[in-house]
């Protein structure tokens, strides 16, 4: 059996994503995603070749205590391929081909080691696979390396790309000798970019801490008082180090107190930021829980069953998603997006099937309904595994979906659950619209507050009954494809959500959509804040605890039903 | 503050938590010569107000009849007495200290109100006999379930109602099997062995024929004076022939009230509820 | 539909549903065990291995197996059958008590344990426990064990059942919330940290009340213990749902609302009713235990409660003898399924849940029952 609340958090933190609002709008407006997808086809174009040619030729057969000219004479060059090439040549990654004396930089290894792929450095074309013998690497010492730190924080200081910028500032603050600072000075003066200034005076404040002029330095620990960059915590910390005798190393009082009190300002902002983030988190499992159980909410509210293969159409959901990124390899991106209609049609059809099949047999009878669903659950369960086999499938999470939102140091929210927020947003918002505003809703508020009275007039209830359970089967399924992206795909993902699917529903009120949404995300938070307390597994039990004790109160839930028709 | 009364009526010397409570039929008091007090009651759905500011004084040993359009309210006033719905505001006493908004179903029912509900609702998986049997008026708690043996004059009870509403040969059949208006019997029979102080009669006669309406007219009169009986029925006919005294029920609150004739006279009445129906 | 003509045929039956074959067939019932218990035990004591009319230990352990589940079987079909509250629950009273006589057994293990502690369980030398924990004293005495086997599953039943009896939870409410009650205990029991071997559970058992578990003598005795007990219980329930409290019980599944417009209290009937049931499935699980030689926080899982109650469903609810059929069926074709085709045993599992619901509403003895009454109005 998986664990949902606790296993739950399997998110793919790459860190450093800024380009936040072209993410955005990518994902809202879903078909611009698409010619993201395509769009990585890159169109090569070919620079005049000049002396960067002769150089970069030149570095094989060059001694290594000659080197160090050719990379000075490299500098001067304004080449966009000159990064990479410097970045390669201090990891060493840097090689030539020993035929042809072409230089390559390393990729990636293949065969443990035994071979590469590789990129050309001059007409910036793969090679697929080279083998280790066949190249050899160019070597540096420490001198040269850092001859080319210093190259590449001054070629990503003055860099075209902002983003480059903001990363060489960072790069820099955490060695910031007077020789970066006279850098970062210098830099300071051309930069236009708001951010990148900002970062750039954050540093040079930090720099400012190592001052050996104590009004300096009490300027500068006022100045950062607050900053939640890691690196002021740091170095704050070392202001205030201490003695085996719990004795200050810093003599200044009056720095001492500053730093304290700028520490307890930082400590403050981030347990604020904590907080958020707690939320956050929160909202994204009660997004889980909205998506998951809105459909049962919507089954059980019209039609009293409890469906338990509900989450077993959550499963499906997110096997169509496997299946569907498997037929679509090289678009992962567009593969979610096709999942979406084709789970909620893969799903509201084995609903309508289930209806037709086994529950309307059943009429009235709702605990022999839950046995028979739970019989079908098995059933479900076991067709996955020997289709699938009984191991987890990994679905790809598209590259617009992985990062995070970098808000400030403090606080990253990462993608796949902004993402999924949003989206189980969008779902309630459209289900609303349906059940408010069309035939099919008027019909399902109908023949749940009065069924015989709704037969009455002419609704065929029949229908009614098998388009409901397709509604939400279909939802299970679109849930599914949200899941897919946050926990591995095995046969037993639906298991765990059952119960908090019903949770939600008994919690929030049988039959009411806006009750399953508060529900939803009040038991997400609540479960968020406990779990860094007692443990997942204990926040768990205490919610169903609370629940428990919560129907004592509330038997119909938060926003119960009124009226006879409710008896 | 709420707390604390809380505990100061947990706390109270005269009374006893309700687990130790001997088991035994409480005493009615009925000094006033009124069984039945209602005072205000006011109940509403959605804001629809199903009984609105309703007064309803009924006393010892009296035959009331309750009329009214549907959606007056009377079913849900049997409820509030039954314990079935609580009231948003108002206030019921069963005698002079037995306040029913505080107790629940089965509470009242020990109390003796026994209810006669208005789709005849038996124990259909147990058989006639049965039915009777588990209605009788004794002690309801589970050690003396487990151990009962039935006494001679309780079966002599049981033999002498199934005779009056005329099941004695149906007694070991199912009570499922039964149709319409046998139910509807078996019901009455169930109220008249639990022996009430207070019979709530829902619609007795829907579903029988002239004969045993006549038959339940008559069993309904003789119980009265012995018995307090209230009834609510749509059938005038019916309710002119055992009514001494009726309440007419509008839109949650008391329209009218006195006998037939009065009723009938009332223009309030003509223009609301018999009006339409002449 | 054949489900419906079945129904229709119960429903319209002029005589009392518990009729002669209901006696008769619990009589049998009886009769059965009795004379199952003691040949298989004669079979195994009397006779030498090789005779034909041997019956190996094996299958003595696997029958007292079959009947602990038989009376898990009888524990959820006092509670469905004739209460209907369907509990999807039940495993976790029958888990508590095995998890009881586990703990007893544990505690018999004394020095014997791989790392040797006198006083200590291997799994809490493992965990580096310096002491026993405050609930685990007294466990090495076997009185004390079995009164915990009783108290706790049956204090556990009363404080939830009266918590949601009480706010008149009912249906499938009810259901779900036997079943987070059962899915949040195993989550606890899979803890390290509660001090009931985790993962592992509790196993490596050497003796019960001084007699080696591995003894031939010892199985037979259990097994005959087991089959005493389901006896001795039938008896009981059938005395209890006999009586006046019995017909409470099945008006109150019947029409709940009636019942308390007739004056019965019914949250208290059904609590101690719940209570009483979670007390025979904890019994069953304290004699499971030393048969098959471990408890897992494994039983905890939802399914395992959910099985049961297709045994009983299979069987036929609503007679306690039906429940014991039932669970004895079910389990003897799922020792079946699963050495020929273990892949298929959830499917037919699955299967079994679907059309014993839509084709045999009253189970095998309903049927049986059904079919004898119109062959006998034919004749």
């Amino acid at each position: 059996m998986e664990l949902s609340w606790s296993e739950y958090p399997k998110f793919k933190r790459v860190p450093k994503r800024t380009a936040f609002s072209k993410n955005l709008v990518t994902a809202i407006i879903l078909i611009a995603t698409w010619i993201s997808g395509v769009s990585c086809v890159q169109a090569s174009d070919q620079p005049p070749e000049t002396s960067f040619k002769e150089l970069v030729d030149k570095m094989p057969s060059t001694k290594l205590k000659n080197l160090s000219k050719v990379v000075t004479d490299l500098e001067q060059e304004s080449d966009p391929r000159l990064l990479p090439l410097f970045e390669s040549l201090v990891e060493g990654k840097l090689y030539y081909v020993k035929s042809d004396k072409t230089v390559i930089m390393l990729n990636q290894e293949l065969d443990d080691g035994k071979a590469f792929r590789a990129t050309q450095v001059l007409d910036q074309t793969t090679i697929e696979h080279i083998a280790k013998s066949d190249i050899k690497k160019i070597r540096v010492n420490n001198k040269l390396r850092k001859q080319l730190r210093k190259a590449i924080a001054k070629l990503t200081l003055f860099s075209e790309d902002s983003n480059q910028r903001l990363a060489a500032v960072e790069k820099l603050m955490s060695d910031l000798n007077s020789e970066n600072i006279t850098l970062l000075k210098s830099a300071k003066e051309s930069e236009q970019n708001n951010a990148v200034l900002e970062k750039m005076n954050l540093a040079l404040n930090i720099a400012l801490l190592d001052s050996n002029d104590k009004s300096i330095q009490k300027q500068a620990v006022k100045t950062l008082s607050g900053e939640l960059h890691p690196s002021v915590r740091s170095r704050l910390n070392v202001i205030l180090e201490q003695d085996a005798n719990g004795e200050y190393l810093e003599d200044d009082k009056q720095l001492i107190a500053l730093a304290e009190s700028a520490l307890v300002k930082i400590d403050g902002k981030l347990e604020f930021y904590g907080f958020i983030e707690r939320v956050f988190f929160g909202l994204s499992l009660g997004s889980v829980l909205l998506l998951a159980a809105i459909g049962l909410s919507i089954t059980f509210g019209v039609m009293g069953v409890i469906n338990m293969a509900h989450g077993e159409l959550l499963m499906l959901g997110a096997y169509t998603t496997y299946v569907i990124q498997t037929l679509m390899p090289n678009h992962i991106g567009l593969s979610i997006i096709i999942a979406i209609p084709a789970a909620f049609v893969v799903c509201g059809l084995v609903g309508i099937a289930i209806e037709r099949g086994i529950i309307q047999f059943l009429k009235g009878r709702p605990l022999e309904t839950l046995l028979a669903t739970f019989g079908l659950s098995l059933i479900l369960q076991q067709a996955v595994r020997s289709i699938f086999s009984p191991l987890n499938r990994q679905v790809s999470t598209p590259e617009w979906m992985s990062g995070a939102l970098q808000i400030n140091p403090g606080l990253a929210l990462t993608y796949n659950r902004l993402y999924i927020i949003i989206f189980s947003l969008i779902v309630f918002a459209v289900l609303l619209l349906v059940m408010k505003k069309t035939a099919l809703g008027l019909y399902v508020r109908a023949v749940s507050q009065n069924r015989d009275m709704a037969k009455a007039v002419g609704i065929r209830s029949d229908w009614v009954d098998a388009m409901t359970f397709g509604l939400g089967s279909g939802i299970a399924g679109v849930a599914g494809v949200a899941l897919s992206q946050l926990t591995n795909v095995g046969p037993n993902l639906g298991q765990a959500y059952i119960i908090d699917s019903f949770m939600v529903v008994v919690f929030g009120g049988v039959g009411n959509l806006w009750g399953t949404l508060v529900g939803a995300f009040s038991l997400g938070v609540v479960n968020k804040f406990l779990e860094p307390v007692t443990g997942a597994v204990l926040a768990q039990i205490l919610v169903l605890v609370f629940i428990v004790l919560f129907i004592q109160k509330r038997p119909r839930g938060l926003f119960p039903q009124k009226g006879r028709s409710a008896e | 503050m709420e707390q604390l009364d809380k505990f100061r009526e947990l706390m109270r010397r005269d009374r006893v938590f309700d687990f130790m409570m001997p088991d035994q039929m409480p005493a009615v008091d009925v000094s006033h010569e009124v069984l039945l007090y209602v005072e205000g009651l006011t109940v509403s759905f959605d804001g629809f107000k199903a009984l609105n500011d309703l007064n309803l004084y009924i006393d010892d040993g009296e035959l009331r009849c309750l009329i009214g359009a549907n959606g007056a309210g009377k079913t849900t006033l049997m409820d509030v007495i039954t314990g079935k719905t609580q009231p948003d505001s108002g206030m019921a006493y069963f005698g002079q200290t037995h306040n029913l908004l505080n107790k629940n179903e089965s509470d009242i029912a020990t109390l003796g109100i026994g209810r006669k509900f208005q789709k005849p609702t038996v124990f259909e998986q147990h058989t006639v006999f049965e039915n009777l049997e588990l209605s009788l008026r004794m002690s309801k708690a589970i050690l003396a379930s487990i151990f009962y043996r039935m006494s001679s004059e309780q079966s002599d009870r049981i033999a002498d109602v199934l005779d009056i509403i005329g099941l004695s040969k149906q007694s070991n059949q199912l009570a499922g099997a039964l149709s319409h208006g046998q139910k509807q019997w078996l019901e009455i029979g169930m109220l008249l062995v639990s022996d009430p102080r207070l019979l709530l009669v829902d619609e007795p006669v829907a579903g029988m024929t002239p004969q045993e309406t006549e038959h339940t007219a008559e069993l309904l009169t003789s119980l009265a004076g012995e018995r307090t009986v209230v009834v609510v029925e749509h059938d005038m006919a019916f309710v002119r022939s055992i009514a001494k005294k009726v309440t007419v029920l509008h839109q949650g609150f008391v329209l009218a009230e006195g006998n037939m004739d009065e009723i009938q006279n009332n223009p309030d009445v003509i223009e609301v509820y018999l009006g339409e129906s002449q | 539909m054949a489900a419906s003509f079945i129904s229709s045929l119960l429903t319209t039956d002029t005589s009392r549903r518990e009729g002669l074959l209901s006696s008769r067939g619990g009589n049998l019932f009886l009769i059965i065990l009795f004379s199952v218990t003691v040949l298989a035990s004669i079979g195994n004591q009397l006779f030498p291995p090789g005779s034909p009319l041997h019956v190996d230990t094996y299958t003595i352990t696997l029958l007292g197996k079959y009947l602990s589940y038989a009376l898990l079987a009888m524990a959820v079909d006092i509670v469905w059958g004739y209460c209907g509250i369907l509990s999807l629950g039940h495993g976790a009273f029958f888990a508590l008590g095995g998890y009881g006589m586990g703990m007893y057994l544990m505690r018999q293990i004394g020095d014997r344990g791989v790392y040797g502690d006198p006083v200590l369980p291997d799994f809490m030398v493992f965990l580096n426990w310096s002491e026993l924990p405050w609930f685990w004293q007294g466990f090495d005495s076997f009185p004390f064990a079995m009164l915990m086997v009783l108290l706790i599953p049956g204090l556990l039943a009363f404080v939830f059942g009266w918590l949601a009896f009480r706010s008149r939870v009912t249906g499938v409410y009810l259901s779900i919330m036997t079943q987070a009650l059962t899915y949040a205990l195993m989550l606890a029991f899979f803890r390290n940290e509660m001090g009931f071997g985790g993962n592992n559970g509790l196993t490596d058992f050497k003796d019960i009340l001084g007699y080696d578990l591995q003894n031939d003598n010892t199985r037979v005795s259990l097994f005959i213990i087991t089959a005493c007990v389901l006896g001795g219980v039938y008896l009981l329930s059938q005395f209890i749902l006999s009586s006046k409290f019995g017909r409470v019980i099945e008006a109150v599944r019947d029409a709940e609302n009636r019942v308390r417009f007739v004056g019965f209290k019914t949250e208290n009937y059904k609590v101690w009713l719940f209570v009483y049931s979670a007390i025979i499935a904890a019994i069953a699980g304290a004699l499971y235990v030393p048969q098959v030689g471990i408890i897992n926080p494994g039983e905890f899982a939802p399914l395992n409660s959910i099985e049961v109650v297709v045994w009983v469903a299979v069987g036929g609810r609503g007679l306690l003898y039906g429940a014991v059929l039932g669970a004895l069926l079910v389990n003897f074709a799922k020792t079946q399924f699963t050495g020929i085709l273990p892949e298929a045993w959830l499917f037919a599992l699955g299967a079994l849940f679907v059309g014993v619901t839509i084709f045999l509403p009253r189970g095998i003895v309903g049927l049986l029952s059904s079919w004898k009454k119109s062959n006998g109005g034919n004749a």
